[in-house]
């Protein structure tokens, strides 16, 4: 049985969760039916003194299971699934008798959901136990009675930001917020502290089950919850652009929710649960962020042999913003780092760097002051080759240029192990040949990290052509180790991340150059759900660097007797740098101004050098452009053997540059669309836009044998 | 059609409409009981002949719900046979009854209609009684709800006022109000307020001030900067992506007033001005209630007066005197922009900026003040309009007998 039930001779129940054949407990059909059981028990039981819900795994729920949310299509299917669980759950609650939640381990989602519908809640202290309703971060929303108990435990505005962020905590952080009541050392103080509230508490009941009941806080009508209500979609809006039904429909639970009695309120909730559940949005991030990203950690994309290893020491070769991220993170992960720069001091600037990184965990109680100092130690800086002896991996992140990336990576060969690997983190010259200047080619690898390394998920992985399967291997298990997200992609111009990335911006110039009103054309970047609009990301890159790899990309083209290809966005560069002097955010000119006290705005003469099209676009064939120009650039990496799997497509196209997760990256935005319809679409936008929207042959084969990218 | 005339025009005195305000200590619906007493006693009226009370109230929840139409006609003491309704065209409600007692008049079904509005905005305060747009997240998201202010900022924006323009048109706004009020032009509409023993509480418009200057509001702080920087100028900017920013350029001083006050007019057909021995004052020549674009929100006078215009054959150069509701500075300049009016037509006796625009009753003071300007002027047409919440606007259109 998937639930224990047993009595004792104070006639207390205990309910223990232990589905078999699993490692953790989830909600679904395996647990509905014991669980009902379970409860048509208790109901049953003469003399019940009352019942301690608890697990015998290591986590106590962790929520639903995500097969079952994920295959279903049919609405009425999912309300009554819904339907189903909420109304056990409220038999619990309204038992009549004292219902203790024991949270030996993580309760997450219907995990939490379920212990909210007991009277009390005690949770070992851990701090690796996780409290909260992760539901949004798939698309989701909490559809057991999280979206109606939780605001009548703590008030309308206390509630709803944990509703909309998913946030999770640890039982310190839940029981200050009110999610718990009761923190205990040892299991068996648990069950004890279990026990004695039951025997101190005969007959409890929900506050929303006693007449008179009170919002604490104060109901939607309080002039300050009104003014709350009336601002709050405005302030998601500007989070979410209106591209997440999921927190939309979470306000409407909790303000709906808030009108009507508790059971009318639930059922509501079913509602808004069941239309999340069947969102092409639910379905793609949880394509993209639950099956593929943990296809990814199970090592998809890493070779099978040799098995699973563990980087000691790692150098890392120039102490700047990417040398000094990567040693932060690196020695954060445990592993033993040598930050080498020309002088002693410019590593200790490093080091510097990522000592004010580490402060900042410390002030946001994310470390101890003595895990700081451990993580500290572990960094060494230097300016003598010599000291990069016994690493297993040196990280090269010195200036992109050829001859210096040439010169450091002879110079920390002389010092390293034959086994030892060798990476370069460069984000745009070409792997195989840098690895030209290697004595081990085949130890040599692309490890492309983005700024600010801290926080972000991503390392791109370069396969050099020579770079050997044992190599590849032990980067991608370097990457886990560091608790990033790896893919790997095969050496081309721009590899995978830059190149789709470049796509996105290109196009914000190529519409600026048609008369696009550029303020309109930031908006449609950031209505399509992209972090930034495509000027004030190019701004960001700056323009210099692209005229300089446009320079770069022409004289290569000319080497090899070859024009090369011509993007409208290449006047567009030309014109800012060259005619114009405007090369971006770091000289406080490009498209944007940047004065010193406020904030950017669009430089006011923009419009005199890239006049306004007397008929403007609508923003939703904006929208479209700059989102199919990056998805058609996929499918051909993708066709090129520049990326060999779709989830390596889809989380680095999420990761690495912010593609809206809602669509589940470049490749899943085709799935969503059809691939039919795409295909045909963007022949349509070919023939008005250019042969750059062509849709590539290998998608008009997958859509003609109806077959989606998976 | 039958023709509609307006026979009579009376208002209380705006009151500021904070609790230090004259009127704070009036019910509602003592506002209205002396203007009944007024229209009775001035026209010597044979209150069975009234066949129906239509009000306007923006914020018709506690003492001024209810339907407070009928209940003001019982507790006026008219009599029992007049029936009361109240009607919700937010801003416009007043014009709007106005414009419902002429429809009911010139169909024929009725020959003597009283129209107008109440509002204590001290003691019911604004958007207390919610409502979906406001308050429901979904709805208001969906349809990207932002404050008055903010649409009107946006207007602004748009329209590239400066917030310099926008204080010396509410200076000026001061500044004719004044001198309407010293020279008696509110004289004949307005019926003093008093209390149960006869003393006055209020007699004259209270929120004039006559010293204010474009420079003494220079440095009032932007109202709806903070609420446009927590998200709805984005609201805003989800309409009109090619801006890049809302100015936030109106403040108290060029904004209409909060204010408390009522206002009643008496429509009636031809035959019955004569059996009662009524002058017809005015005859209504066209009317029009219009919907617009909802974030924006407050530009529908121009389209409404279009429309109005259109039904009474005329057009805006025929047009000798304009009210244009003053609620936001800038919704005034937008619709005279649009309509290519020129100024000295408009709001000649200064407007909401000055006097106060206490919301259900405005447009049936309005009509009064247009109807009485005209007489003294000796002129011929005059055009009524509001701009309306949620994006809409209703004008009416009078010619003088």
């Amino acid at each position: 049985m998937a639930i224990r039930y047993e009595i004792d001779e104070r006639q207390i129940v205990t309910l223990t969760l232990d589905m078999e054949g699993r490692s953790a407990n989830v909600l679904g059909r395996e647990l509905m039916e014991p669980f009902s059981k379970a409860i048509a028990d208790l109901e049953a039981e003469q003399a019940l003194a009352g019942v301690i819900l608890t697990s015998a795994k290591k986590d106590f729920l962790a929520g639903a299971d995500i097969d079952q949310i994920f295959a279903m299509t049919e609405a009425a299917q999912v309300m009554e699934m819904a339907e189903a669980f909420k109304s056990l759950a409220r038999r619990l609650e309204t038992l009549g008798k004292p219902v203790v939640a024991a949270l030996n381990g993580s309760a997450l989602g219907g995990g939490l959901e379920l212990a909210l519908a007991c009277h009390h809640r005690i949770v070992l202290s851990n701090p690796r136990i996780k409290i909260g309703l992760p539901e949004v971060k798939l698309g989701l929303l909490p559809g057991g009675g999280g979206t109606q108990r939780l605001p009548r435990m703590l008030g309308l505005k206390e509630a709803l930001p944990l509703l909309l962020e998913g946030r999770e905590m640890n039982p310190e952080a839940a029981l200050q917020r009110g999610l718990v009541d009761e923190i205990a050392e040892t299991p068996e103080a648990m069950m004890a502290a279990a026990r004695a509230w039951i025997e101190a508490n005969r007959h409890p009941a929900k506050p929303w089950d006693v007449k008179g009941f009170r919002w604490p806080g104060g109901d939607s009508k309080k002039p300050d919850n009104a003014q709350m209500w009336a601002i709050a979609p405005a302030m998601l809006y500007q989070k979410s652009r209106g591209n997440y039904p999921a927190a939309k429909n979470i306000l409407s639970c909790v303000y709906e929710g808030s009108w009507v009695d508790f059971d009318t309120a639930c059922r509501i909730e079913s509602r808004y649960f069941t239309h999340c559940v069947v969102s092409p949005q639910a379905k793609n991030m949880i394509t993209a962020l639950w099956y593929q990203l943990n296809g990814i950690k199970k090592g998809g994309s890493r070779p099978s042999e040799p098995a699973r290893q563990q980087v000691r020491k790692v150098g890392v070769l120039g102490a700047g913003m990417m040398g000094a991220g990567i040693a932060d993170v690196a020695a954060r992960a445990g592993i033993d780092v040598v930050l080498k720069d020309v002088t002693k001091s410019q590593a200790e600037k490093g080091k510097d760097v990522a000592r004010a990184q580490l402060e900042k965990r410390v002030r946001r109680n994310k470390m101890t002051a003595e895990e700081r100092e451990a993580v500290l130690a572990r960094i060494l800086t230097t300016d003598h080759a010599a000291d990069l002896q016994g690493c297993d991996l040196v990280i090269e992140a010195v200036f992109e240029d050829r001859e210096l990336k040439a010169k450091v990576t002879a110079e920390a060969e002389a010092r390293i192990d034959e086994q030892a690997i060798f990476a370069s983190n460069t984000s745009t010259l070409p792997i195989t040949g840098l690895a030209k200047a290697s004595k081990r080619p085949g130890n040599f690898i692309g490890l492309h990290f983005f700024s600010p390394v801290s926080a972000m998920p991503l390392v791109e992985i370069i396969k050099g052509e020579e770079t050997s399967q044992e190599t590849l291997a032990k980067a991608f298990d370097f990457v886990l180790q560091i608790r990033k997200t790896p893919i790997v992609v095969n050496d081309s111009r721009g590899f995978y991340t830059s190149r789709v990335f470049s796509t996105y911006v290109q196009e914000g110039m190529a519409l600026l150059r048609e008369g696009q009103h550029p303020a309109a054309l930031e908006a449609a970047g950031l209505d399509a759900g992209m972090p930034v609009g495509p000027l004030a990301l190019t701004d960001e890159v700056s323009l210099s660097l692209i005229h300089h790899i446009l320079e770069q990309t022409r004289r290569d083209f000319e080497a090899e007797g070859r024009e090369a290809p011509e993007h409208p966005a290449d006047a567009v560069v030309y014109t800012m740098v060259d005619r114009l002097d405007r090369v971006g955010k770091k000289a406080g000119a490009g498209f944007y101004d940047y004065p010193e006290n406020g904030a950017k705005h669009l430089w006011p003469e923009l419009r005199k050098h890239f006049p306004q099209a007397e008929q403007q676009l609508p923003q939703a064939e904006v929208i479209e452009r700059l989102m199919f120009i990056q998805a058609i650039e996929t499918v051909r990496c993708m066709e090129e053997g520049v990326l060999n799997s779709v989830a390596d497509a889809n989380l680095g196209s999420i990761f690495g540059w912010g593609f809206p997760p809602f669509k589940g990256g470049t490749l899943q935005f085709i799935n969503d669309y059809g691939l039919s319809e795409f295909a045909a679409r963007a022949e349509a936008l070919a023939a008005r836009w250019g042969d750059r929207f062509l849709p590539p042959a290998s998608l008009k084969e997958k859509a003609s044998a109806g077959a989606t990218f998976a | 059609m039958t023709e509609a005339y307006i026979y009579d025009a009376v208002r209380t005195p705006r009151g500021k409409g904070k609790k230090d305000g004259s009127l704070h200590e009036v019910k509602p619906i003592d506002l209205l009981t002396p203007l009944f007493g007024a229209l009775r006693e001035r026209n010597n009226l044979d209150t069975a002949k009234v066949e129906d009370v239509v009000l306007g109230c923006v914020t018709p929840i506690g003492e001024q719900g209810g339907n407070i139409a009928r209940i003001a006609v019982l507790y006026a003491g008219w009599d029992q046979a007049v029936p009361g309704q109240t009607l919700n065209r937010f801003c416009a409600s007043g014009l709007e009854a106005v414009n419902l007692a002429a429809a009911k008049v010139g169909s024929g079904q009725e020959d003597l209609v009283v129209a107008g509005g109440v509002e204590s905005m001290s003691r019911i305060k604004m958007s207390s009684d919610g409502g979906a747009w406001f308050l429901d997240p979904r709805i208001n998201g969906d349809t990207a709800f932002i404050p008055q202010g903010v649409s009107a900022d946006l207007i602004a924006t748009l329209e590239g006022f400066p917030r310099a323009e926008l204080d010396a048109f509410a200076a000026r706004s001061h500044r004719k109000a004044a001198h309407a009020r010293d020279n008696g032009h509110f004289d004949n509409s307005l019926i003093p307020v008093r209390d149960l023993n006869g003393l006055p509480i209020l007699e004259v418009d209270e929120t004039i001030r006559p010293e204010t200057t474009p420079e003494s509001i220079a440095k009032l702080k932007p109202s709806f900067q903070m609420p446009g920087e927590m998200g709805f100028d984005l609201h805003a900017r989800r309409k009109y992506p090619q801006l890049e920013r809302i100015e936030h350029v109106h403040h108290a001083g060029n904004s209409s007033g909060i204010v408390d006050g009522a206002a009643l007019t008496l429509i009636g057909n031809g035959r019955i001005g004569e059996e009662l021995g009524l002058r017809p004052r005015a005859r209504i020549r066209g009317y029009a209630a219009v919907g617009d674009e909802p974030t924006i929100m407050l530009t529908g006078p121009a389209p409404a007066s279009r429309k109005a215009l259109g039904k009474a054959g005329l057009t805006a150069g025929d047009i000798d005197l304009w009210e244009i509701n003053e609620a936001f500075a800038a919704v005034v300049l937008k619709a005279q922009r649009e309509l290519g009016i020129d100024e000295d037509r408009i709001n000649v006796n200064g407007g909401a900026i000055a006097l106060g625009h206490p919301l259900g009753a405005t447009g049936a003071m309005l009509l009064g003040t247009a109807v009485d300007e005209l007489e003294r002027r000796d002129k011929q047409f005059a055009l009524v309009t509001l701009c309306v919440g949620a994006g809409m606007g209703v004008a009416t259109v009078i010619e003088r007998i």
